[in-house]
């Protein structure tokens, strides 16, 4: 588990998070959700360790994140930032075998590469596992990436927006996917998401961040309401029932 | 390009290359050499041809190395004030010590590199506007600026003939006993294979790199710190051969892809035949005098550097 307590980050003098404590259970997803600029993607950094915090503390598993040696965090964590925008030509091979760095320091072995065959399968990769990632569309860039978390093979995974560039089809092949890792592998996932409708069919929990606060948390049925959103979004909501989901309507 | 027929091209041009030049020694000789052939040939023919693949291989590997940690194709020793900053320090090291060893030297020259790329790599960061090809401008702004305090310091205390030397690569000084320092080169190609992973990873960006356990800024000390010891051994002894760790990895990268254990083999083979057949032509054209390689590199060089500019679009570079 992740023990968030009271993390604040500031850049100059505008608090960006402001005294945020959010427990992230083992074996769930937790989505972050909240409007443009609310501090998600930040809260998300110093969860991972990439930026450092201003006040408080993250343990995982009881440990404080910063205190971990690089390499062995790198096999129990991983985070994957919005990174479409890199211009390397590497091919997509290449890409979800770095996945396997942690362990293998480059020098892959047998067990290392059946990993990397798997998650290339687990994310429909293999027709252009041999292509560039400069020749592929967003969403298959963001396929391979993430099918490099797979192979990196940690408890916990952190995703900045994965559902960024993805059609319908492929975000909820990335959701779906992400649902089994914690049902069938018992992994832990936390994401940042701007769609609150996938957020409220797929995840276990759901941390509502507005101008750096948390404003609510809780189970998508107690955070999936007219009042809870219409407070963190400034907007109306029409949340209904469909098949047993809560979805909001929102577009008129 | 297949690597056979680099690898051929370059067995052919060295052959060439020990067989080119003004005393008469031809490779119908090689079986029956005379005493005078035979010290053309040991002391000065492999001497120049062994420094010439070390210097092409070594300095397009230490292109490859900075565009690959800088994230932009257009930084290179050229482009970055890493040649420039060597040739301040030797400079400097003729000024202060004027009767230090050569490995003294290549320490200054080598400090002097590593502290001119760093700076550069400082000002980059500090540059908001990225466009790829802005940041080489800036690099070579800087390299001229540095290259115009060294020129001041020359013209100042009479050195201007001596740095000159190191102004234009040129390999026909290059006989036994004046080339070996090129040797530091060759472990440090190595250590840049055995890290070759590190390097493409951390060319992913510093949180791609944390998240998988490396560290980046060692990684960027590590690469900078190879960069800068090669350039150093290549002006010291070469002097500067410009545009070579620019064009070259960006051949390769073409069709190789980025990774660096997949491109740093056919950058090092394709960096030493370009370099072999620039000094041929040079000593060819003009034949029996020479033009020094400084000279052809930086025609043919720069030539194709504007092509790639061009083309860039169709590459994304």
């Amino acid at each position: 588990m992740v023990d968030v307590t009271n993390v604040s980050k500031a850049y100059k003098e505008v608090k960006v998070v402001d005294d945020v404590s959010v427990h992230i259970k083992k074996g769930t997803i937790t989505s972050f959700i909240g409007a443009n600029g609310a501090g998600k993607s930040t809260l998300l950094s110093m969860v991972s360790r990439l930026i450092p915090k201003d006040e408080g503390s993250v343990l995982l598993d009881g440990e404080e994140i910063t205190s971990y040696d690089n390499k062995e965090l790198a096999k129990r964590l991983s985070v994957l930032k919005q990174s479409n925008n890199i211009k390397v030509r590497i091919t997509v091979r290449e890409l979800v075998s770095f996945g396997r760095f942690p362990y293998s320091q480059g020098k892959l072995k047998k067990e290392d590469e059946k990993l990397i065959n798997e998650a290339i399968e687990y994310m429909q990769l293999e027709d252009f596992e041999d292509r560039f990632l400069d020749e592929l569309s967003g969403g298959q860039k963001q396929r391979a990436y993430i099918a490099m978390v797979i192979a990196q093979d940690t408890d916990y995974i952190l995703l900045d927006e994965p559902l960024n560039n993805l059609d319908m089809k492929h975000s909820k092949q990335i959701m779906k996917a992400l649902r089994r890792m914690v049902d069938d592998l018992g992994k832990t996932v936390v994401i940042v998401i701007h769609d609150i409708n996938f957020a409220s069919c797929y995840s276990n929990h759901i941390v509502a961040l507005k101008d750096g606060k948390c404003v609510y948390e809780g189970h998508p049925e107690e955070m999936i309401t007219n009042n809870v959103l219409r407070e963190v979004y400034d907007m109306e909501f029409n949340v209904c029932n469909i098949d047993g989901n809560r979805i909001c309507v929102f577009f008129t | 390009m297949k690597w056979w027929i680099t690898g051929f091209l370059l067995i052919f041009f060295s052959i060439l290359s020990l067989f080119t030049g003004v005393s008469d020694l031809s490779i119908t000789d090689f079986f029956s050499l005379s005493d005078e052939q035979q010290e053309v040939l040991f002391v000065s023919r492999i001497p120049r041809l062994v420094s010439l693949l070390i210097a092409g291989m070594s300095m397009s590997i230490a292109g490859l190395i900075m565009q690959q940690l800088s994230q932009n194709k257009f930084v290179s020793p050229t482009t970055a004030g890493t040649m420039d900053s060597a040739r301040l320090g030797i400079l400097v090291g003729m000024l202060l010590f004027p009767s230090a060893s050569m490995m003294e030297k290549m320490l200054l020259a080598f400090l002097f590199a590593l502290a001119g790329t760093f700076v550069f790599m400082k000002i980059l960061d500090k540059i908001r506007y990225r466009d790829a090809v802005f940041i080489p401008l800036v690099g070579l702004m800087f390299g001229n600026i540095i290259g115009s305090v060294t020129t001041f310091l020359a013209y100042r205390f009479d050195l201007v003939q001596s740095i000159g030397t190191w102004l234009h690569g040129d390999f026909s000084m290059l006989i036994e006993g004046r080339y070996e320092l090129l040797y530091l080169s060759l472990p440090v190609v190595i250590l840049a294979y055995i890290f070759a992973h590190h390097f493409t990873i951390a060319g992913m960006g510093e949180d791609f790199a944390s998240n998988l356990g490396l560290s980046y800024q060692k990684v960027l000390y590590l690469g900078l710190g190879l960069v800068a010891l090669i350039t150093a051994s290549v002006v010291l002894t070469a002097g500067m051969l410009p545009f070579l760790g620019l064009i070259v990895p960006n051949i390769v990268t073409i069709y190789q892809g980025d990774h660096l254990r997949s491109s740093i083999w056919q950058t090092a083979v394709l960096g030493a035949l370009f370099v072999l057949v620039c000094d041929i032509l040079g000593r060819v054209i003009i034949y029996p005098y020479e033009i020094s390689i400084g000279l052809t590199v930086g025609v043919l060089g720069s030539g194709i550097f504007l092509y790639l500019l061009l083309r860039r679009r169709s590459y994304g570079l």
